[in-house]
């Protein structure tokens, strides 16, 4: 999807510091880790490195060194190490019932990704789902700990519901979910119904059969989007319903594209209920 | 009806097969292709091609293999081979062309709370419509504070297009407002209105 090498070291970057941000930690040192083809120019390679060093720059990390291997695919991620206080650690396993779950990123990189692999994606979409995968989860990270969280976790391969379902079985909880409150990417709608659904977001929904309950009205294509695998997805945050408003305004005026998706309910039989 | 076209797809990962049904479609007007796929994503996926295509689509399980029968431009009528149900006579998709907030003349309020029943009522419709394109005051039913947002919003989740004209948007100054859908051109929203669909105006 990403032809720029610059763009592909950021998103990939972005993804690999995720996991301290949903944590609730602060990424300190990162270590490069890259495979690269021999037949390419190494100004690709130059220009990879640049984009994870410019968001690790960013996210206020220090890339200490890495490990480079020659492959036939250009692969790029990075090993975060980040400082979080023991007592402030956000995990998936704490939401309680009666919170309300808030989604920091729109979904769809992967149809996006899919459809821009068929050109058929026109580039404002693809413009769309790059910046999204681009943006660090710094922000939210740093707003959610000003408040009464009480689980989250970040939105990546599993998709949305793989990853909600992770919490509420981690937590002993059910989720309700609202679908038509999920936040979409531009497109991306469009784009599943035009058949540009990744594999990925099959055998997520494949693995979740029975665990979530999905009424008639909500159509094949969104389905396909609340189980569309993401690359560097928003965080999932569970929290009190009292302190939602203020977080969700607060985000916002950050320009973060936050919004309330659901609510978690006390443990069903049922894992997740879309609504 | 004998197929015309015949495309092997196997062994194309995502999203080559729906790329070659697109294709083959795209080069007759009328007549049948007959896809074989050899994996479940490619059969989910040329499936929902077809279906949101407006085109009917038939699967049939060969060995390891899936054959899709994908018929183009004649309504397809009586008995699908092999299911023994009565086929599904192909209506065009509707699409609404809204450009208005209020429904018919007269009461400002009257019209407010017409628009929000013809919106209920087409919620309940199945399958639901294409697209709603939203011009004029129709762009501010899809923006913050519509009393019209939550069916906008049912209708998006199951799968409906809603665009908003990106002038109107300006003009009215509400473009950071829109809640569902997204920002469209005049050149989009002629594309519709000129498409193989039914068009109803709503003003």
């Amino acid at each position: 999807m990403v032809d720029d090498p610059y763009l592909f070291g950021q998103i990939a970057a972005a993804n690999s510091l995720s996991d301290i941000y949903a944590m609730g930690g602060k990424p300190l040192l990162a270590l490069n880790i890259v495979c690269f083809p021999t037949c390419l120019p190494t100004e690709v390679l130059g220009e990879i490195l640049r984009g994870g060093a410019d968001k690790a720059t960013e996210a206020g990390a220090i890339i200490a060194g890495g490990h480079s291997i020659q492959d036939n695919e250009p692969k790029y991620g990075l090993a975060v190490t980040g400082l979080v206080d023991p007592r402030k650690v956000k995990s998936n396993a704490g939401a309680l019932p009666g919170d309300i779950l808030v989604l920091t990123k729109p979904l769809g990189t992967g149809i996006i990704n899919t459809a821009a692999k068929g050109e058929l994606a026109p580039e404002e979409y693809i413009k769309a789902a790059v910046e999204n995968m681009a943006a660090l989860n710094k922000g939210a990270a740093q707003l959610m700990a000003g408040y009464d969280v009480h689980a989250c976790t970040d939105i990546t391969g599993f998709g949305f519901l793989g990853h909600a379902a992770e919490m509420a079985r981690a937590s002993h909880v059910s989720l309700e979910i609202w679908a038509g409150s999920v936040p979409l990417l531009p497109g991306a709608m469009e784009m599943a119904a035009m058949g540009m659904i990744p594999a990925g977001a099959y055998s997520n929904r494949d693995f979740m059969t029975g665990q979530v309950r999905l009424p008639e009205k909500i159509s094949p294509e969104m389905t396909a989007i609340l189980h569309d695998p993401q690359t560097s997805g928003g965080l999932l945050i569970s929290i009190s319903e009292k302190a939602h408003q203020a977080l969700l305004e607060e985000m916002k005026g950050r320009g973060i594209p936050a919004a309330a998706v659901g609510r978690v309910m006390e443990k069903e039989e049922i894992l997740i209920d879309l609504t | 009806m004998s197929p015309t076209k015949n495309i092997d797809c196997r062994g194309l990962a995502c999203p080559q097969p729906v790329l070659q049904v697109k294709k083959a479609l795209d080069s007759i007007t009328e007549g049948a292709i007959e896809a074989i796929v050899d994996n479940d994503t490619a059969r989910e996926n040329v499936s929902a091609f077809a279906r949101n295509a407006g085109y009917s689509a038939e699967v049939k399980k060969e060995d390891q293999n899936y054959r899709i029968t994908i018929v183009k431009g004649t309504p397809v009528k009586g008995e699908e081979a092999g299911s023994g149900k009565p086929a599904r006579e192909e209506v065009a998709p509707l699409v609404y062309f809204i450009t208005s907030n209020i429904l018919g003349q007269g009461s400002p309020d009257l019209g407010q709370v017409l628009m929000k029943s013809l919106l209920v009522t087409i919620n309940e419709m199945n399958p639901p419509p294409l697209a709603l394109l939203l011009l004029n005051t129709g762009v501010m039913s899809a923006c913050e504070g519509s009393p019209v947002l939550e069916q906008l919003q049912s209708l998006y989740t199951r799968g409906t297009i809603i665009i908003a004209c990106g002038t109107c948007l300006d003009y009215y100054k509400i473009k950071e407002k829109l809640k569902v859908g997204r920002v469209g051109n005049m050149l989009e929203i002629n594309g519709y209105l000129v498409g193989e669909v039914k068009v109803i105006t709503v003003a």
